[in-house]
């Protein structure tokens, strides 16, 4: 299986090769139980769509995937490396693992290309010139290659959010983790972060993409994982998912989300 | 009337001994203000580094020194570490004891409050990216911190050299108690001597922390932008 390991796989969905296992995933805050024993493959090229109620635990997931949440027990495979051992050296498999957040999370002291090449430059250690020449490249794809040296507060939230996604990019990551990146945009500005995910969806990055944005869910989607209560409910293909959910639980979730958009309507 | 100003500062050795005392105040703040920094930095960061017993002993050490006026540690390490404990130190020695262990805690608090103020989610992301725990604080926390420390720094300076008069009670011949001492002698002629001459220091004092209080809006002007 190893053998295709780094060839993106075809656009619209997995080629088969595993990049992550996940098995009996369990996370615990207190009493709480977050992650009620979560198993889970993503295939290489794969596009994921985790969705599900707020606290039902999709964000946690996320973070349990590159060590910013300690696990209670259960197992993670990345690409065949079991990553959730004791003595994991989580700054090594961060750099496989990239992960984009709700909030801008943009250095405030450092220009956009200074945020973007601290990863490269003193994580993986790459010469600055070279490691230079990568970033603008990505910052002209995402659109911002105007915006180099502006700093964070010069930028719009949709501005930051791209050069948050290009940061992890530029790390050259097995796979990337969004986690509600567009949650806390202006209407306006969501579109141009969900265009740039799509881009990188159709070139065949493997993604995990929590979001409550339907209508992108459906539209990038390898496959949908409907979460509830720190467990996977449903998992189908998206128009399987969105047209006729077999669960009780998800049908009443997108119900809830149809109520809401023709509200706003 | 200019006169009178004039034969005040070019009587005797009037004006080098104005510069002398004023060379006193520098030198005592400058003193008190870098050894204050050397403390009050790694206390500050103890502070925040969450630990339980630590933390505890340099807030009592803080709130301690707080509250009590400076002029009281001055006059209670000058007058009874020699009579209690028979400890001699200079006057000199003892004014930046005494200025350092009240700057030293003020710093902390300051250095304390620049760390911690610092949102979680900027170490996480930098974790995120694969920094190193060292990594994310040299080159996401500190230069972050110092600029959020550097206001406060700057005026806590200031607030020092504002405070360095008080070294005149235990008879340092600072720029104060230099001009006091001038006014009493001219005073008998003079009767606009105290003007002139606290005047004077009131320029000079202004021409001092002036600059570094505009320093200080340079700086934060300049990373806001």
């Amino acid at each position: 299986m190893n053998d295709t390991d780094n060839q993106p796989g075809p656009a619209g969905g997995g080629n088969g090769a595993r990049v992550l296992r996940i098995r009996d995933l369990v996370k615990s805050f207190g009493e709480r139980r977050i992650l009620d024993g979560i198993s889970l493959d993503v295939s290489q090229g794969e596009v994921l769509v985790v969705i599900g109620p707020s606290g039902c635990g999709k964000s946690t997931l996320l973070r349990c995937l590159n060590g910013l949440e300690p696990i209670d027990s259960g197992e993670i495979e990345l690409k065949g490396e079991v990553i959730t051992r004791p003595g994991t050296d989580w700054n090594r498999v961060r750099q496989r693992v990239g992960m984009v957040f709700q909030n801008y999370e943009l250095f405030p002291h450092l220009n956009v290309l200074g945020n973007v090449l601290l990863g490269p430059v003193k994580v993986q250690r790459r010469k600055r010139p070279e490691a230079e020449r990568d970033a603008l490249s990505w910052l002209e794809r995402v659109g911002l290659a105007d915006r180099a040296s502006s700093f964070p507060r010069q930028l719009s939230g949709g501005q930051k959010q791209r050069v948050a996604i290009v940061r992890a990019l530029t790390m050259s990551p097995e796979i990337m983790l969004f986690d509600e990146v567009t949650a806390s945009l202006d209407p306006e500005m969501v579109r141009e972060v969900l265009d740039v995910m799509l881009g990188l969806a159709r070139q065949g990055l493997t993604m995990i993409i929590v979001t409550h944005e339907m209508a992108f869910a459906r539209a990038v989607a390898d496959r949908i994982i409907f979460m509830d209560e720190g467990a996977i409910v449903e998992q189908s293909a998206p128009d399987g998912f969105f047209e006729s959910p077999e669960s009780e639980r998800a049908r009443r979730f997108l119900n809830i989300f149809e109520f809401s958009e023709k509200r706003r309507e | 009337m200019l006169d009178s100003a004039l034969s005040i500062f070019v009587a005797g050795r009037n004006l080098a001994r104005l510069w002398e005392g004023l060379e006193i105040t520098l030198w005592i703040s400058l003193a008190s203000v870098g050894l204050s920094i050397a403390f009050g930095v790694p206390f500050g960061l103890v502070m925040a580094s969450g630990r339980r017993f630590w933390p505890k002993i340099l807030r009592l050490y803080l709130e301690a020194v707080r509250v009590v006026p400076v002029l009281v540690l001055l006059f209670l390490f000058y007058y009874t570490l020699s009579s209690a404990f028979s400890v001699n130190l200079s006057a000199y020695v003892v004014s930046v004891l005494v200025f350092t262990i009240w700057g030293a805690a003020e710093m902390s608090d300051l250095v304390r409050a620049s760390v911690t103020s610092l949102p979680a989610h900027q170490r996480e992301s930098g974790r995120a990216l694969g920094l190193t725990g060292r990594q994310v604080d040299l080159y996401v926390v500190v230069p972050q911190a110092v600029r959020r420390l550097l206001p406060g720094v700057i005026n806590l300076t200031t607030r020092m050299i504002k405070t360095t008069p008080f070294v005149f009670f235990i008879n340092i011949p600072d720029l104060m108690k230099v001009g006091q001492q001038i006014v009493e002698v001219a005073g008998m002629r003079n009767h606009l001597a105290s003007v002139w001459v606290y005047g004077f220091i009131f320029l000079v004092y202004f021409a001092i922390c002036y600059p570094v209080s505009l320093f200080s809006r340079h700086l934060e002007g300049r990373w806001q932008s």
